[in-house]
């Protein structure tokens, strides 16, 4: 087939455009899933407020927002922007190379994940509505059609969507995965990797282990709704007159297969971040990053701790005592490589007068972010302190500084970072995003991510529960004035606060979809290197509009990337496809 | 790995285009003769990629496939691990009696037949994928002498095909053996797990069967001897797996019920 | 010194820890306080330190990694090695051993949407139960068997009462799906899960009466599956024994 015409189609396997395809999907999902979110908030502190179009906000509508917004948001925008957006967008030039190792089973997999967003949304016009069992799906809840509404078609389709797309994701897993082992261009050692490629690196791995052992899941799931099975339901368990009358299932079996996967899947979300945050650092603050290796042993680290720790999430659950020990052990364990990156991060920034760029404002603000959100893990790790925590807003808040804040903190870094990349495109010019819409965009989410988040704690430690579709109006013995209700209460004023952040916070996007429009058009035109970056996807043969005959450039690499020295004779940089290093390095500040 | 002296140097000075598919073969001889090791000026021991000769392309796809499968046996693990689980958990019952319903599903014999059929069609396989690296033919194919690759591997292909499809037609017998006992999937927790292990099992077979058929037309219809390197040896790995993963869920089922 | 500091933030903020009424409660409080402390002295030491860092004039870069990298990481190492060690000691002696056989025994069994507490009466045994039997209508929600000699002198209730400073060992259950039994006030937290008997044993201490709540996402109901747990001194509690057994009796 020739190159042009498969260019035409949307069916393309260029990784570029592939990209792109993933990216705009998970900017879809952003918009829906944060919609989601406003919504609860909204009827949490206004029960009685009625949705147009669809009258009052029922319970089971409340958890219906609450699933789809943790489904959509973990796995289309966390998992699919920054793994295989960014990945497919980048990955490919940053190694060296010029396309990805399988471009066919990477159309395949960007298909499989946008059916599967439809499938989950569909699911909100099936009878009962959506699934209303969390993203977690604890059985008998999620096992037993009677269970609830939106537990009969709406959990099919739930499960159907989540297979789908563990499916798409180990295959583009698989892809990135050879991509990184065999197309690095010569002289691209792996201590040579840039860390956001070790970051794609870790995750595809963590992402092969996880996703399989969920799809097995899954499966048994599948089973025990449709084949008459019980792995996951118990004798004599009853559930609106439902009565199993055989097997020794037992909903922990799920627990432990969810979390297997669960906790590896929050990683993989967070790692590319990670990664990319190291690399801003060092380009805007022209240092190299400090301590390089121990910087990619960390990522390795965390990646293969994080496989061992699931039972952090079922201290309370039913886990044996014992085992919760071993498991906050391991759990705080994974804190010292985490703090050996906050570490990096920081003395990487140490007194170099860095250069605020947008890109740059929100690496500092994902290293914040990470730090507030990270803390409490600790906290969370303890059993007996998660006795208290576990289930109430204090875990939704540790989940959504680190990850959710901190997450979409990287994405946005991404974005005003390579926006060049993403628009030079089938010879259109690169440029670039609008430094004073990114600076005020910066600041109001700042702003308003802590403003949110930072109060869920103490409705936490005063102990609201997740999942609760009313504070007020507890139809429970003595309703408000019971000690229930008035427990609940107590908490509202605080609901309402984090209400009005939570608009404000997402507002403050409407900055970065205008900035965003505005600059596909208008922004202005980037150079080839417009950030001095030593990394390859600024290469000038590796650039997108970079020509026909530049596939014929033999790409060589000859150093670590951010080379950035500077010397008495002033401050120079050293791209890692530059073969000549321009001043005589000081004797200590050899590449390694 | 065919025997290997260095390679000459004007091959690697040579420009490579993405576009046409210049993989090793027709450019320059298809049998890689180049030690791995290296020594350029970045003391970087190795080619630059595009460069690294006609099994380049072959162990990417092999590589894909050992990562699939990877994936794949984490797959089996999670299962194996929820069948020691549930075997392992009983309950007490309203008079406080200890009670574990699993009663072990009694293998049926054609099993025994079924796994020795498998072996069978994994000697056959890699004669196959053997095969299609034999430097003579490779030359032969070089130089334009026919397809004696194609011919020889044909016949190992298709009988792996049969073989696959024999076993799971054993496969079938024995499920409807248990149906005539009135074992069911459903029946009993060892039941839910004899047949979640050989459905899922024979999936994976019945995809290692497509795969099989899609080799053998792309044994027919391709010129290029890459592709039906990569094919065949791709589905061989592939088809060894799952009859690793059989013996070890077959043995899994007689020995640990 | 911790203690202080928890009277200090119940009375400055509004929004707090409600106050503890049960014997372990006081330790975990002063843990959780003495955890909430040093995160924010490590939140604040971050941020300054990279605030600093970016605001002084530019040197050269750092690369001493043994005094910037390896020694914080011991010391943190160090930090939460130690808070690792008091947390699973806590744990222990809140959860590796069963309840002393004095205890007060009490079945919780959790049911879409809620709470059923079954006191064993005078035999000091449970009835058997049998999901078949379960009628809420006919007023047999647990589905106790009368054929049972046990189950005549169960009695159940919609609210948990206790006699303060003597140990409960609470036997969780759970018909249906599963659900998480909590009392903010006891610092106590378990989930319920069908098909498991599972034991927690705390020991409440002020009379009073708290909130039993949900925290297990279990169904639309959720939200409303609370109860109260009323706390007695020994002596109210052994006459509320007493009448409710005297009705139970048949
Ligand atoms: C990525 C993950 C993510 C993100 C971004 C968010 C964002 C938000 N979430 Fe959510 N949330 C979850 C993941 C996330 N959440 C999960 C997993 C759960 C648990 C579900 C469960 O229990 O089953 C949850 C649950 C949850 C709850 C608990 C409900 C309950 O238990 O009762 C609440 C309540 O306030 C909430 C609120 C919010 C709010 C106000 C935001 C606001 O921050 C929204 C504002 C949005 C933004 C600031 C993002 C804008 C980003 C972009 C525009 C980036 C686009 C760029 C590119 C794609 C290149 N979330
Ligand atoms: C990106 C996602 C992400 C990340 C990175 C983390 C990171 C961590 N998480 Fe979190 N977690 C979630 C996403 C994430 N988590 C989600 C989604 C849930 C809820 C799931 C659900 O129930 O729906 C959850 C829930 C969760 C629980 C279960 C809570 C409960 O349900 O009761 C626990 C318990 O141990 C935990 C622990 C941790 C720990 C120890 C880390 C550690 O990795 C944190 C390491 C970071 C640090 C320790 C900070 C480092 C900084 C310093 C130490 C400062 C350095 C000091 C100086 C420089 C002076 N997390
Ligand atoms: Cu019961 Cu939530
Ligand atoms: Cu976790």
């Amino acid at each position: 087939m020739n190159p042009h015409r498969r260019r035409q189609s949307i069916f393309t396997t260029d990784h570029r455009t592939i990209g792109l395809q993933y990216l705009i999907l998970a900017l879809i999902s952003v918009v829906i899933g944060t919609l989601l979110s406003l919504l609860m908030r909204i009827h949490l502190v206004w029960p009685d407020w009625s949705l147009p179009l669809h009258g009052p906000i029922l319970p089971e509508d409340y958890l219906a927002l609450v699933t789809i917004h943790g489904t959509i948001m973990l796995f289309f925008v966390l998992t699919t922007a920054p793994q295989s957006g960014f990945g497919n967008l980048i990955l490919p030039a940053q190694i060296g190379a010029r396309h990805m190792a399988f471009p066919r089973l990477n159309a395949a997999s960007f298909w499989l994940t946008a059916i599967a967003l439809l499938v989950l949304l569909s699911s909100t016009f099936a009878p009962g509505g959506s699934a209303i069992s969390g993203w977690t799906a604890y059985p008998p809840l999620s096992a037993v059609a009677s269970a609830g509404p939106g537990q009969a078609l709406g959990m099919d389709l739930w499960l159907a969507s989540i297979a789908l797309f563990s499916i798409a994701s180990t295959i583009s897993a698989i892809n990135t995965l050879v991509t990184i082992i065999s197309l690095r261009c010569e002289g691209m050692t792996w201590d040579r990797l840039p860390l956001t490629v070790w970051g794609w690196f870790t995750a595809a791995l963590l992402s092969i282990i996880a996703f399989s052992v969920l799809l097995a899941a899954l499966l048994l799931l599948f089973c025990d709704r449709h084949v008459g099975t019980s792995f996951f339901l118990p004798t004599g368990n009853l559930v609106n007159g439902i009565l199993h009358t055989k097997g020794n299932g037992s909903p922990l079996l799920w627990l432990h297969l969810f979390w297997f996967f669960g906790h590896p899947e929050v990683y993989i979300a967070i790692l590319p971040g990670m990664g990319l945050t190291s690399m801003l650092l060092a380009n805007f603050s022209h240092r190299r990053v400090f301590a390089y290796r121990t910087m990619i042993a960390t990522t390795l680290l965390i990646g293969f701790l994080g496989i061992l720790l699931w039972g952090h999430h079922m201290f309370v659950a039913g886990l044996n005592p014992f085992a919760s020990s071993a498991f906050s052990i391991s759990t705080m364990a994974i804190a010292l490589p985490a703090s050996a990156k906050v570490l990096s991060w920081i003395a990487t920034t140490w007194r170099s007068r860095p250069q605020y760029t947008t890109a740059m404002l929100f690496s500092l603000g994902f290293v914040s972010l990470f730090i507030t959100g990270g803390l409490t893990g600790p906290i969370l790790a303890q059993p007996i302190l998660d006795e208290y925590l576990h289930n109430t807003f204090f875990v939704v808040a540790h989940f959504h500084l680190i990850m959710a804040m901190a997450g979409v903190f990287a994405l946005f870094a991404a974005t005003y970072y390579w926006f060049p990349l993403m628009t030079a495109h089938r010879g259109k010019p690169a440029r670039l995003m609008s430094e004073p819409l990114g600076r005020l965009h910066f600041w109001l989410t700042l702003l308003g991510a802590y403003a949110t988040f930072l109060p869920m704690h103490l409705a936490g430690l005063a102990g609201q529960p997740r999942h609760y579709a009313q504070l007020t109006g507890i139809p429970g013995p003595g309703g408000s004035l019971s000690p229930a209700g008035h427990l609940l209460a107590t908490t509202i004023p605080l609901n309402r606060l984090i209400t009005y952040a939570a608009i404000f916070l997402a507002a403050a996007q409407i900055i970065f979809f205008i900035n965003l429009v505005r600059s596909l058009r208008h922004g202005d035109v980037a150079p080839t290197n417009p950030w001095q970056a030593t990394t390859l996807e600024w290469h000038p043969f590796l650039h997108p509009n970079a020509g026909p005959q530049a596939s014929d450039v033999v790409i060589t690499v000859h150093h670590t990337p951010c080379l950035y020295i500077c010397s008495p004779s002033g401050d120079t940089f050293v791209p890692q496809w530059e073969n000549k290093i321009t001043v005589d390095l000081p004797a200590e500040s050899k590449p390694e | 790995m065919p025997p290997t002296i260095t390679p000459l140097n004007t091959e690697r000075e040579k420009k490579r285009r993405i576009e046409d598919h210049d993989s090793g073969h027709g450019r320059r001889p298809p049998t890689d003769k180049r030690t791995g090791g290296g020594g350029d000026n970045d003391n970087w021991n190795d080619r630059p990629q595009g460069r690294r000769g006609p099994r380049e392309n072959l162990g990417r796809a092999r590589l894909a496939i050992f990562f699939a499968l990877a994936g794949d046996l984490m797959f089996f693990v999670a299962i194996v691990s929820a069948f020691f689980v549930s075997q392992s958990s009983g309950r007490y019952n309203a008079y406080n009696q200890y009670i574990n319903e699993w009663l072990p599903t009694v293998i049926p014999p054609i099993l025994w037949l079924n796994t020795a059929i498998l072996l069978l069609s994994s000697v056959t396989v890699e004669i196959a994928r053997r095969h299609m690296f034999r430097e003579n033919d490779v030359m032969d194919e070089w130089l334009g002498l026919g397809k004696p690759i194609t011919r020889s591997a044909i016949p190992w292909v298709s009988a792996t095909t049969v073989l696959g499809l024999l076993f799971l037609a054993g496969q079938w017998i024995g499920w409807s053996q248990l149906a005539a006992e009135h074992v069911f999937f459903r029946s009993n927790p060892s039941s839910h797990f004899f047949f979640l292990i050989t459905y899922t099992h024979a999936i994976h077979l019945f995809l290692g069967i497509t795969a099989l058929t899609v080799t053998l037309v792309g044994l027919y219809k391709s010129r290029q001897l890459e592709t039906r390197q990569i094919l065949v040896d791709c589905t061989a790995w592939y088809w060894h797996a799952m009859g690793l993963f059989w013996i070890f869920l077959f043995a899994l089922l007689v020995f640990f019920q | 010194m911790s203690p202080i500091f928890h009277t200090a933030a119940v009375l400055s903020l509004p929004w707090w820890l409600p106050s503890n009424a049960s014997v372990h409660g006081a330790t975990l409080d002063r843990h959780l306080l003495l955890n909430l402390w040093i995160i924010l002295a490590l939140l604040t030491l971050a941020h300054l330190l990279l605030i600093v860092g970016l605001l002084r004039r530019r040197t050269t870069e750092l690369k001493d990694l043994w005094r910037i990298e390896y020694l914080p990481l011991a010391i943190l190492a160090l930090l939460f090695a130690l808070l690792t060690v008091k947390a699973e000691s806590l744990w222990a002696a809140s959860r590796y051993t069963g309840a002393d056989p004095a205890a007060l025994q009490i079945e919780v069994t959790g049911v879409q949407f809620a709470w059923y507490f079954r006191y064993p009466g005078t035999d000091a045994t449970f009835g058997v139960t049998k999901p078949q039997l379960v009628a809420p209508g006919e007023g047999n929600p647990l589905g106790i068997d009368p054929t049972d000699p046990h189950s005549a002198d169960d009695f159940i209730t919609s609210e948990l009462v206790l006699p303060a400073n003597r140990e409960v060992d609470l036997h969780l259950r759970a018909q249906d799906v599963i659900h998480g039994f909590s009392i903010p006030e006891m610092r106590l937290k378990q989930n319920a899960v069908p098909g498991h008997t599972i034991h927690v044993h705390f020991t409440p201490t002020t009379p009073g009466t708290y909130a039993v709540l949900c925290t297990q996402l279990c169904g639309l109901g959720h939200y409303r599956m609370n109860a109260t747990v009323r706390v007695l001194s020994p002596a109210e509690f052994a006459q509320w024994l007493a009448t409710k057994q005297k009705a139970a009796q048949p």
